[in-house]
């Protein structure tokens, strides 16, 4: 019974990382319905500064602060360097571009920040709380309540603010959007800095956990994005269950099966998943009219 | 990709006739084994500036011309064949990794030029290939010495954990084979990813196994840190074993000293310097290479960089006493080798061995309040 309980909170935690940088996809994706394969340098990028600016001696909330408002701005940046020149091309053409800028992130960071792996102390310390038997960190603890408070902010965000709507109804038809009055390159820009916030977030959140290096991004946005495609690509909930799910799913397997198997049997459940639901666990139905 | 002529090219293109002597080097400086191929990389920069200040071999400049490869063995290959063919190098150092070794060896072999390799896999020197040589112990050997060391405190049950990687991989596969010779009974055997967040499910797994008396943790980079604070997540009081993929001061900076208090791994006489006995054969190389790189970079030496300081000294050892650059006559010489004191273990070189290491080129060492101790 406590092996169980121990093999649910690894999943939590796992999991959590998961949802934490799934629910960073799903903003780009609902302004433009690109997948932003660069989401995942976001979240390095949120602990590598965090890093950097706390051994400068800058105190931890401070640091964690500076590295969302920097990587917001290099989101901003992306899109208009990147993305904005290549208005008119396809949506597949747009995910291509979003690689290459994970590319040249990870370079770049590579470059500045040299390759050493690097962490910092976690917020309330490293004494694991006791359930029953099994045990559990402070700082998955935040990084749950991170993945929580940022999907209800989201939630929020979508259904509740004209905003929120006015991103929904830029990724529905951006023509007809323009045509009611909405500023679509500013929902854009906004989509980006959200993304690319949320992405940092989970950054520093995680990096106590996982800790951090130039090249940490790749695995973050292929679980992150497996998470979000298991839930629904674009809906919140989705990319919060998903992640979730993702994560117990491996702990276990690791648990109850082998540890060797762990991927596998979470991405044969995604298989099947997608193969009854396309959509997703919480996807939204397209229906294309003729 | 960049090419590196650490020589001061305007000297030799004002003395076109001053002899010099073209060593190449394929190492992995950026890519997933950046870790490895990055202070390899500054240490042998390092190492021939300062041999060319104090005037070379024999009155000969060293010339590096290194490439990156990116721990990718297609372009490792290209490389090793532009160094032989287009460069005209007289010796090869490098390989970071065990991949892009394999792919430099078979061209070294065909050209019949000297080469060192930096990389771990015992399949580098065994079978015995004429031209090729290397210089960390291998991942066998480090198991030999853990499970030396368990069957001294009567260990003969244990339960692994090991990383997927091409590391923790190559040396879960090779303690499974040597494990026997030391009657020792490996009664769980997990994996994790090395990018995984989490490895409470395994070591709860492990810690459940009836009768595991303590855990060997084979892995490399981030992943046996995480380890190492699950581990005390978990309160598993059993003795724990690290590789020497590990065998960094980051290692207890990342694990945290608390989590990484006891536990032992096999590390080389570089990481312990200040601990050496004054009248260790190592100390006044592995002093010199530690002052020299951490004045030049900023940065702690690893056991890696010591790979490349202990290839490059080879390497030098034998142009010297060859007196002679010409790739047959070096090979000679560095099978010739002996008794040559590096930072990883002192160096002997037969026909039969091209590792020239044994066990004793490993010191077991202990995490005691966040400082390495020697286990004596």
């Amino acid at each position: 019974m406590s092996e169980l309980l121990q093999f649910l909170l690894s999943g939590v935690t796992v999991g959590a990382v998961y949802a934490l940088v799934a629910l960073g996809f799903t903003i780009i994706y609902n302004a433009s319905d690109v997948v932003n394969f660069a989401q995942g340098e976001f979240v390095m990028l949120g602990g590598m500064i965090t890093v950097m600016a706390y051994t400068a001696g800058a105190p931890l909330p401070l640091a964690a602060l500076v590295a969302i408002l920097v990587t917001a701005a290099l989101g901003v940046a992306m899109n208009k360097l990147a993305i904005e020149p290549a208005r008119g091309a396809p949506v597949v053409s747009l995910v291509i571009i979003t690689i290459g800028a994970s590319i040249f992130i990870r370079g770049a960071a590579q470059l500045i920040f040299g390759k050493q792996i690097h962490s910092f102390p976690a917020f309330s310390g490293d004494d694991p709380f006791r359930i029953l038997e099994a045990t559990i960190l402070p700082q998955s603890l935040w990084v749950i309540g991170g993945a929580v408070a940022v999907f209800i902010g989201l939630w929020l965000f979508f259904t509740r603010t004209l905003l929120g709507r006015a991103v929904l109804a830029t990724s529905n038809n951006r023509l007809a959007a323009q045509l009611v009055g909405i500023n679509t390159p500013f929902v854009m820009t906004l989509s980006f800095a959200l993304s690319a916030g949320i992405g940092a977030l989970a950054g520093v959140l995680v990096t106590p956990i996982t800790m951090t290096s130039y090249d940490v991004g790749l695995a973050f946005a292929l679980k992150g994005f497996a998470a979000a495609m298991l839930g629904g690509m674009g809906n919140p909930k989705g990319a919060l269950v998903g992640g979730f799910v993702l994560g117990v799913l491996e702990g276990l397997t690791a648990g109850y099966i082998s540890s060797q198997y762990k991927d596998a049997a979470a991405f044969i459940v995604i298989l099947g998943v997608l193969f009854f639901l396309p959509q997703g666990l919480f996807g939204r139905k397209s229906t294309d009219r003729v | 990709m960049k090419t590196f002529l650490t020589t001061t090219a305007l000297v030799a293109l004002a003395f076109p006739a001053m002899a010099e002597i073209k060593i190449g080097a394929s190492l992995s400086s950026t890519g997933p084994a950046a870790f490895l191929g990055d202070p390899e990389l500054k240490t042998l920069e390092m190492l021939v500036e300062d041999l060319n200040a104090k005037g070379g071999i024999n009155g000969e400049e060293i010339v590096l011309v290194a490439y990156d490869d990116n721990g990718d063995p297609n372009k490792a290959r290209t490389f090793a064949t532009r160094l032989v063919e287009d460069d005209e190098v007289v010796a090869i150092i490098g390989g970071t990794t065990t991949g892009t070794t394999m792919s430099i060896l078979a061209v070294a072999e065909d050209a019949e030029i000297p080469f060192i390799s930096l990389a771990g896999a015992i399949d580098i020197i065994q079978p015995v290939k004429p031209f090729t040589f290397k210089t960390p112990h291998t991942d066998r050997m480090a198991c030999q010495k853990i499970f030396e060391d368990m069957q001294k405190a009567g260990i003969t049950k244990i339960g692994m954990i090991s990383g997927t990687d091409g590391f923790g991989a190559s040396m879960q596969a090779q303690c499974k084979e040597v494990a026997p010779d030391y009657a020792i009974e490996i009664l769980a055997d997990e994996t994790y990813d090395p990018k995984d967040a989490d490895m409470t499910a395994q070591l709860t797994k492990i810690k459940g196994t009836e009768g595991v008396q303590a855990i060997l943790n084979p892995g490399f980079g981030q992943g046996p840190s995480i380890v190492t604070r699950n581990y005390k997540q978990l309160a598993i009081d059993l003795p724990f074993y690290q590789s020497h993929g590990v065998a960094s001061d980051g290692f207890i900076e990342l694990a945290g000293a608390d989590a990484a208090e006891g536990v032992r791994l096999p590390g080389t006489a570089l990481l312990v310097a200040d601990l050496l006995a004054a009248d260790d054969p190592q100390k006044p190389v592995v002093d010199a290479y530690k002052a020299m790189f951490e004045e030049k970079t900023g940065t702690p030496v690893g056991t890696f960089g010591g790979y490349a300081h202990d290839a490059f000294l080879i390497m030098t050892d034998a142009i010297t006493r060859a007196g002679s650059a010409e790739p047959a006559a070096i090979r000679d010489a560095i099978e010739a080798t002996s008794g040559l004191a590096g930072t990883t273990g002192i160096y002997t070189f037969t026909p039969e061995d091209h590792l020239g290491l044994d066990l004793s080129a490993f010191r077991m060492l202990e995490i005691k309040g966040g400082k390495w101790t020697l286990v004596q």
